[in-house]
């Protein structure tokens, strides 16, 4: 794919990606997937994505090619590639910190390299193509197991470990009433996978009624339209004794709706690094002493939010890129033993040729769109 | 006054409270004492740079491995650059990038006609499947795009008419 401008990519012929580095490989991609987040940069709101890039970064595919430091991978593995690039033996890497990598971005310290989200997070070519150029071979790429569906594998490259981190972050105990702002596949995702630290409510918001339709039947759980509140911080208390949330999540980042003067200054004006309406109910919502688990994306300026009250309650506030690599194994488990189901959640199959007409869908939330996958030619053969 | 190298641990009462097992972070992170150790860590091969890379000024030196595709072109590229001369902690930094990308679009216009490709609008935007799935929002990005054209048809006709009398 070829990103031309905001609302604008085509599918497009482009040169064979090289090794470029002796812990280089090149992967063939058999599937791919279009992610809440390449919305943020389909809608022209992520600095630095220039004209000619290519979008994805949840991606799996076969092992074509490896450089000559490459020890572990073998050409004609089918891999599942982590969304984050890390280097395995950095300061932040050693402590498992596999979104925060610090020798896989140049342009930024505030994010670590990820494949195909702008020059920001390093520049990189993404997956929504035939073929893809992947650094650090051996630390990233995991061989899929034989018996797993690769619909599944595809959704561990970045949507289960990134629900799973939200409810783990969370710090979710038995008994706790959890409330997961957004209905996109990752706010679905996290509250499938909340059941997991055994909570005993898990709440859902959003206004897009087919996704709350479909996440009370998939997590299960609670579902509530922000659309049929007046005040939706006041529904939150009220579920809750007037107390509040022990957990709050934020799924849905900077293109919330639901409040006029966010949207006005973060989405329209850019005043700020996006609206941060879920963020700030999340804040209000959750008890004093709560915990608010941030895996919405916003922009690298800043946000107007009620940090006072984040003082005066005692929240603790935890966030962060999704770790992939660490969670792996565990995620592997779960799916394994048909705990996670996660390539229920894939609603569309589009062509990679037409990938102008699956981000279309998905931004516009048309078709009953949750979750699309990009097939490249090459891959039907 | 110039500062004074301080020994943290020769001061009265240094550590006493100090609980390895109050780690907040984790898991989501696994503290290892590594970040005391700053930039120590056996580098990987370093990636030759062939292309320009723009490089943050909150870090010394190129990480080991980046992206090359797309370096800074054009006129979009001299306000890269610039944005590049700012920490990430300035909000004009990510301001210029913006514009940058914005003028980058008309480039990609541009470099598209100088290579006789035309690029499909339609296509591109999506706008098939909004038409079939969402009809309504079709008519409505349509109409407003209309308006929008009428008046600047209207305001460029009436200084014509305005400039003739
Ligand atoms: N931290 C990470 O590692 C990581 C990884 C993947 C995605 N993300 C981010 O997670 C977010 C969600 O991703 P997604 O793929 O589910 O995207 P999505 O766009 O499909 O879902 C967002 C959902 O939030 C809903 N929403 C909008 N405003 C709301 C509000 N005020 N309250 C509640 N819901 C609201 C929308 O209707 C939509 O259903 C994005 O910001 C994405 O960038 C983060
Ligand atoms: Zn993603
Ligand atoms: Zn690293």
């Amino acid at each position: 794919m070829d990103y031309r401008g905001p609302y604008r990519v085509r599918a497009t012929e482009k040169p064979h990606p090289v090794i470029e580095h002796p812990e280089d490989c090149i992967v063939r991609v058999t599937r791919s997937c279009i992610c809440g987040s390449d919305l943020h940069l389909y809608h022209g709101l992520v600095p630095d994505t220039r004209v000619g890039s290519t979008f994805g970064h949840e991606f799996i595919g076969i092992v074509e090619e490896i450089g000559s430091e490459v020890q572990k991978l073998k050409v004609g593995d089918h891999v599942l590639v982590p969304f984050n690039i890390s280097c395995g033996r950095c300061a932040f890497c050693k402590q498992e910190l596999y979104g925060n990598c610090h020798e896989s971005n140049p342009e930024a310290t505030a994010v670590g390299g990820i494949f195909g989200y702008s020059h920001t997070a390093g520049g990189f070519n993404g997956g929504q193509a035939e073929y893809v150029r992947v650094p650090f071979a051996d630390v990233g790429p995991t061989v899929i197991p034989p018996d797993m569906d690769p619909d599944d594998a595809l959704l561990l490259t970045d949507v289960v470990p990134t629900a799973y981190q939200a409810c783990e972050m969370g710090g979710i105990k038995k008994g706790d009433t959890v409330v997961i702002f957004g209905a996109g596949p990752i706010g679905i995702m996290a509250a499938k996978c909340a059941w997991l630290f055994g909570p005993s409510r898990v709440i859902v918001i959003d206004h897009i009624d087919y996704r709350l339709e479909f996440v009370r039947n998939y997590a299960p759980c609670e579902a509530y339209s922000f659309k049929e509140m007046d005040d939706v911080v006041e529904f939150v208390k009220k579920t809750t004794d007037w107390f509040g949330a022990d957990v709050c999540i934020d799924a849905v980042g900077c293109e919330a709706s639901g409040d006029g003067w966010q949207t006005l200054t973060g989405r329209k004006l850019l005043i700020q690094a996006g609206s941060a309406t879920a963020l700030h109910w999340a804040i209000n919502s959750v008890k004093k002493g709560g915990i608010v688990s941030i895996v919405g994306v916003y922009g690298p300026t800043g946000n107007i939010i009620p940090i006072g009250n984040v003082v005066n309650k005692g929240i603790t506030i935890r966030a962060n890129q999704a770790s992939v690599k660490r969670l792996l194994p565990r995620l592997i488990e779960h799916v394994q033993s048909g705990r996670l189901n996660p390539k229920g959640i894939i609603t569309h199959r589009i062509p990679l040729e037409d990938v102008a007409d699956g981000y279309r869908i998905f931004s516009e939330k048309m078709d009953n769109c949750i979750k699309t996958v990009l097939i490249p030619p090459s891959a039907k053969r | 006054m110039k500062n004074k190298i301080i020994d943290a641990t020769k001061i009265i009462g240094w550590g006493v409270d100090a609980d390895p097992e109050n780690e907040p972070t984790y898991p989501i992170k696994k503290y290892t004492g590594d970040d005391h150790k700053r930039s120590q860590w056996t580098r990987p091969s370093l990636q030759p740079a062939k292309v320009e890379i723009l490089k943050s000024t909150e870090r010394p030196y190129l990480p080991a491995v980046f992206g090359t595709p797309y370096p800074p072109r054009a006129l979009s590229g001299v306000f890269r650059r610039l944005a590049f001369t700012f920490s990430e902690s300035m909000n004009r930094r990510w301001l210029l990038l913006i514009l940058a990308d914005r003028m980058d679009v008309v480039e990609g216009l541009i470099s598209d006609v100088l290579h006789a490709r035309f690029p499909n609008l339609v296509k591109e935007r999506g706008l098939g499947v909004m038409l079939k799935h969402k009809p309504g929002m079709f008519a409505r990005k349509v109409a407003i795009r209309l308006v929008i054209l009428g008046l600047i048809g209207g305001i460029v006709y009436y200084n014509k008419r305005k400039n003739n009398l």
